[in-house]
């Protein structure tokens, strides 16, 4: 799986990722030894908060330097550590109108991946395919970390 | 391969080399079009496929925050902290 240009970001995505995920789990842990956390709402909002804890870390692992954690930052958490690194991301949330021009053959699919990526509804397609294919490897790197936490807490 | 223009002003033209660059990028990320012959796909399959593959992603992380919730309350603080070592080292 490791392609030999990607193997540092991906590491160090992963390890960041998971260090931070591990600390929420556990901080989580210690606030819920409640006998009440086992019932059947008790354990769904205990999933949402993981949920949540796992698009966040993820999300604080990679910093402000994409749009799309950006976007996830700034809606779930306020205690985010704002890294000021300028310097290539130069594509900032706009908060003025932006005219988007939609080539004519993605429209659909555009629209579709929009809602899927975190602040996607407010890039450039330009921007908007940078940012998903950053996404999709943080999202796979995530999606290996809990496997192989969920394996390893079942044995 | 078309020069990069930056895309710091809104207004900059978004050449197609451009989008053609980045699509390819978005192949060679999901799986499903990796093993297909590339050439042969068409950019709005590329965005279809992916769209598919970050909805299974959500929904793997859904599943896996399921399981670990699971797994969390029933497991005590030692073996917690045991396998969580063990899984970082065993990578």
């Amino acid at each position: 799986m490791i392609s030999k240009g990607a193997t540092w970001n991906s590491n160090s995505c992963r390890i960041k990722f998971a260090r931070r995920f591990v600390s929420a789990l556990l901080h989580m842990r210690n606030r819920n030894t409640r006998p009440g956390s086992l019932t059947i709402e008790g354990v769904r909002t205990h999933t949402q908060r993981i949920k949540i804890a796992a698009y966040l870390s993820m999300a604080q692992a990679v910093g402000s330097r994409r749009a799309w954690s950006r976007a996830v930052l700034s809606k779930h958490g306020s205690r985010a550590r704002r890294h000021s690194r300028m310097g290539r991301s130069s594509v900032g949330l706009k908060k003025t109108r932006v005219i988007r021009s939609y080539p004519p053959g993605e429209l659909g699919q555009a629209k579709k991946l929009r809602q899927l990526v975190p602040g996607g509804k407010t890039m450039d397609m330009c921007s908007l395919l940078e940012e998903t294919a950053h996404y999709i490897k943080c999202l796979a790197t995530q999606v290996k970390v809990m496997q192989t936490l969920a394996d390893n807490f079942s044995k | 391969m078309s020069s990069r223009r930056s895309t710091q002003s809104g207004t900059s033209r978004i050449t197609d080399d451009q989008i053609i660059e980045l699509v390819s990028k978005l192949r060679q990320l999901v799986p499903e079009i990796r093993n297909r012959r590339s050439d042969k796909v068409p950019a709005s399959k590329v965005l279809q496929e992916t769209c598919n593959y970050i909805r299974s992603l959500h929904r793997e992380v859904d599943d896996l925050s399921e399981r670990l919730s699971q797994l969390l309350a029933t497991i005590d603080a030692d073996s917690a902290e045991a396998s969580i070592i063990r899984s970082l080292i065993a990578q």
